[in-house]
């Protein structure tokens, strides 16, 4: 069993829990994810690594409510257990000496950002960041992130705080500003990554995206998270979830989302109704 | 005595019309009467052709001789000295091939029921309560065990009675390999498999799940752990897929994804389980072997009004046990033979809708002595379908082997290991099972688990006399 320590509300419906899980803290790395099933009859979710703590053995996960199982998630307080929490999964985030580079975390995407920003930083570049949401209530982990940043831009959607407009348009900002960027992370949902990419190919900037299609094992033996990645089908639990960003048909991945759709609002409905007569 | 009968006792099933509603087993199995009957079919044969049939090599004659005389209890011991899952070989192995496709009684009429019989000494020792084992004083000696397929469960069994001090560990939340998550429980039932593993567990194998060696846990800090050798047992769990147009449409499984959602997590319970599957009218599966009739049947069970088989060759060539592709005829399922899918169609949702299909003519033997199976050209036509199951094979996967680079593959890129022993190309690392022969069968897991905790004990004691 997996202790959950920490459970903490960052906004409304996203949650950050700090879970025992030494082994997996072991040898986590950033860019890597886990896969959690809460008890017996729970699916497996794979959730993103945001934080971990090799001494200390716990691994930190940030989820925004969306359905049932993340939902049922939200309801656990410290001192309950997960039945499953399996990882590392994934390969972890290429880290290299660069110079200058570009994270950017959209909406729940923030989180998995930090470790991607801290360990780019820690291997000596010089680290923007771009952190952005609907509005300012949606926005977490701002200190965390600007701990890890040279220089960090925050917006919102709504211009509720920092610069008002998309992450895209921040991304515009900073690279008409800076020729020297080497590379750029843009963690997000699928449509905000779709559009970061067409920003920095405009801007002739390497990026990264890290991919999340539905997936069942999480160890590349369902085939359930296929995606297109250069014309060719890959599984972006094993071969990912990180790819060149260019190269992915996040049209084919958005359709590829709602695979589930219909079963997923049965689950959802059932689960609240059952809720409302406990 | 009364003529022999040249028919196997006839062994009850649950009548179609139900067995198509539900995923419970299919087979019934015989009554202690029924089994003694089948049992005095055997002729005794000295030689034993039977047994040279038997993967592991069970004594056939002596086990079914005590069954004719109601000794049970002895019968089932015969059997585990060779086999120590005969419960499940009992029901899956593929005994048309094996040890009944050489007995004697061949010759006036059927074989043997060897496999029934095996099935049903099993299950009688279940409901007596299986007795807690002898266990062997203890070695102190550290063996790690990679998967909790049948060839890593055999070779933790065999290591923990010879006294080692044995974990397994296994990538999913759960124990059993394609046991659990491949084989649906309209043939195994899991709780066939929990037993097995209790007993497992009983010998003091400690089972760590949700423990991906190469990920989780690396090889050199189970080194650093203090194990001193390791049997690796990871399968043949890659599936693959035919890279043909449109096969990332919604709506087209993998097979392991099908059957891992409906056997490992549930879903045929779904909503009370929460994870989803999506079964539509016309279901199609692509593939001619036990995997694909075990998808068919389960998209049947799931409701399909149309479970159809797609298989580029003719049935004499499928692969499935005959006794699946009898039980899944009687299932309503529909068979296109010589026909292979080119592309598949989908709508502006992204959803698949049909499949187009060529005709396939068999052409020259290939080098399998299979004739292979050629295009026809200008053959190609549609047929309309919401679900479609790809289940043409599976190769390596790779987690482990990317890990632990060291290990010698072989030209198809599974683990090279002697044949006898297991030994792969590093000291005090053995294989065994899918990830070395690629798909195979359960019994051919076992035996080879068992050849190499054979092997692992003869190189222990080596080296700790200090030999190696
Ligand atoms: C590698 C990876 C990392 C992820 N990291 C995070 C994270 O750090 N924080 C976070 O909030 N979310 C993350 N997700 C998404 C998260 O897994 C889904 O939100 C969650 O599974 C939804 O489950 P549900 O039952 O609450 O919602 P549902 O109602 O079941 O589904 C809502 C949506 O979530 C997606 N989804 C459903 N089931 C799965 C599944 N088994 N795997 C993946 N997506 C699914 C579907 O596209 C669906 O439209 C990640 C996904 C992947 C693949
Ligand atoms: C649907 C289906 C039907 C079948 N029907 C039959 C049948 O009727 N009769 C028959 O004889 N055979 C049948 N087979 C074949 C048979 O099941 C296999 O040959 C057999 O299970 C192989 O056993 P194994 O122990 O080598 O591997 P597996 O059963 O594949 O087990 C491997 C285990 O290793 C784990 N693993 C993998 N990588 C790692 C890692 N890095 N770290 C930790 N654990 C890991 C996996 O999760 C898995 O649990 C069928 C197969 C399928 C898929
Ligand atoms: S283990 Fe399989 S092959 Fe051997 S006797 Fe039993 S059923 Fe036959
Ligand atoms: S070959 Fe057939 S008849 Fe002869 S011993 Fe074996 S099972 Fe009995
Ligand atoms: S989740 Fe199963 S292969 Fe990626």
């Amino acid at each position: 069993m997996y202790t959950i320590l920490k459970s903490k509300a960052l906004a409304p419906n996203i949650y950050e829990f700090t879970i025992r899980a030494p082994l997996v803290a072991k040898n986590a790395k950033a860019g890597q994810f886990v896969i959690v099933r809460i008890h017996e009859k729970g699916e497996r979710i794979p959730l993103t690594i945001a934080d971990f703590d090799k001494n200390e053995g716990t691994i930190t996960i940030v989820f925004q409510v969306v359905g049932k199982t993340t939902h049922e998630l939200s309801t656990l307080k410290e001192g309950d257990s997960l039945k499953d929490f399996v990882g590392p999964l994934g390969n972890p985030s290429e880290i290299e000496r660069l110079g200058s580079v570009l994270v950017v975390g959209g909406g729940v995407g923030i989180a998995p950002i930090f470790p991607i920003a801290r360990a780019l930083k820690e291997s000596g570049n010089h680290v923007i960041g771009i952190i952005g949401a609907r509005s300012s209530d949606l926005l977490f982990w701002e200190d965390k992130v600007k701990e890890v940043c040279d220089e960090l831009i925050v917006c919102t959607d709504d211009g509720s705080k920092g610069v008002k407009g998309f992450v895209t348009q921040a991304m515009e900002m900073v690279f008409k500003e800076k020729s020297d960027i080497k590379r750029c992370w843009a963690i997000g949902p699928l449509i905000m990554m779709k559009f970061a990419t067409q920003v920095a190919k405009k801007y002739n900037v390497p990026i990264t995206v890290s991919l999340n299609p539905i997936m069942v094992d999480g160890t590349g033996m369902c085939g359930a998270c296929r995606c297109t990645v250069g014309g060719k089908t890959l599984f972006a639990c094993s071969h990912g979830p990180e790819f060149d960003g260019t190269l992915v048909d996040f049209d084919e991945l958005i359709k590829r989302g709602e695979r589930f759709k219909e079963e997923e609002k049965i689950a959802w409905e059932r689960y609240k109704s059952m809720k409302g007569g406990a | 005595m009364a003529k022999v009968r040249k028919t196997k006792v006839p062994m009850k099933e649950q009548p179609v019309e139900e067995r198509i509603r539900n995923f419970n087993e299919v087979p019934l199995g015989y009554t202690p009467e029924e089994a003694m009957e089948e049992a005095s079919r055997c002729l005794g044969c000295k030689d034993a052709p039977c047994v040279k049939g038997c993967p592991v090599g069970i004594n056939i004659p002596n086990f079914i001789k005590e069954i004719k005389e109601g000794n049970f209890k002895k019968a089932i011991e015969i059997i585990k000295q060779d086999n120590s899952l005969p419960a499940i070989c009992g029901r899956v192995c593929p005994q048309e091939d094996q040890c009944e496709k050489e007995c004697r009684l061949n010759k006036i009429g059927e074989p043997v029921a060897i496999g029934r019989l095996e099935r049903f000494v099993a299950d009688w020792e279940a409901e007596q309560g299986i007795e807690r084992p002898n266990l062997p004083p203890k070695k102190g000696i550290k063996v790690a065990v990679i998967g909790s397929g049948p060839a890593g469960l055999t070779a933790a069994g065999e290591l923990a009675k010879m006294g080692y001090d044995v974990t397994i560990f296994e990538a999913l939340h759960d124990t059993g390999g394609v046991l659990r998550y491949g084989i649906p429980e309209f043939r195994l039932p899991k709780r066939i498999i929990d037993r097995e593993v209790e007993y497992i567990k009983m010998l003091g194998v400690k089972i760590e799940v949700n423990a991906i060696v190469g990920k989780t846990i690396t090889i050199e800090q189970i080194w650093n752990d203090g194990f001193q050798a390791m049997f690796i047992g990871t399968g043949a769990g890659l599936p693959k897929f035919m890279n043909i147009s449109g096969e990332n449409l919604n709506g087209i499984y993998s097979a392991n994804e099908f059957l891992t959602r409906v056997n490992l997590m549930k879903a045929y319970l779904f909503p009370e389980y929460d994870t989803p599957i999506k079964v539509g009218k016309r279901v199609a599966v692509i593939g001619g072997g036990n995997v694909a009739m075990d998808s068919v049947r389960t998209a049947k069970r799931l409701g399909a009004e149309q479970a159809m088989i797609i298989y580029r060759r003719t049935e004499k060539e499928m692969p499935a046990r005959i006794e699946e592709i009898e039980r899944a005829k009687e299932e309503g399922i529909i068979f296109h033979f010589l026909t292979n899918p080119v592309r598949y169609i989908g709508d502006e949702k992204g959803n698949v809708v049909a499949v187009e299909c060529i005709r396939m003519e068999l052409g020259e033997p290939d080098a399998s002595g299979r004739r292979s199976p050629v295009p026809i050209p200008n053959s190609e036509f549609t047929m309309e379908v919401d679900t479609v199951v790809v289940a043409i094979g599976t190769g390596p996967n790779p987690v482990l082997l990317q890990a632990f680079p060291e290990l010698k593959l072989n030209k198809w890129g599974y683990i090279e290991a002697d044949p006898e022993t297991g030994a792969t190309s590093v000291p005090g690392v053995y294989a065994g099972g899918d990830i070395v022969t690629g798909a195979a069968t359960v019994i051919s897991a076992m035996g080879a688990g068992k050849r190499s905790a054979k092997a692992i004990d003869e190189y222990l004691q080596k080296k700790l006399k200090g030999g190696i």
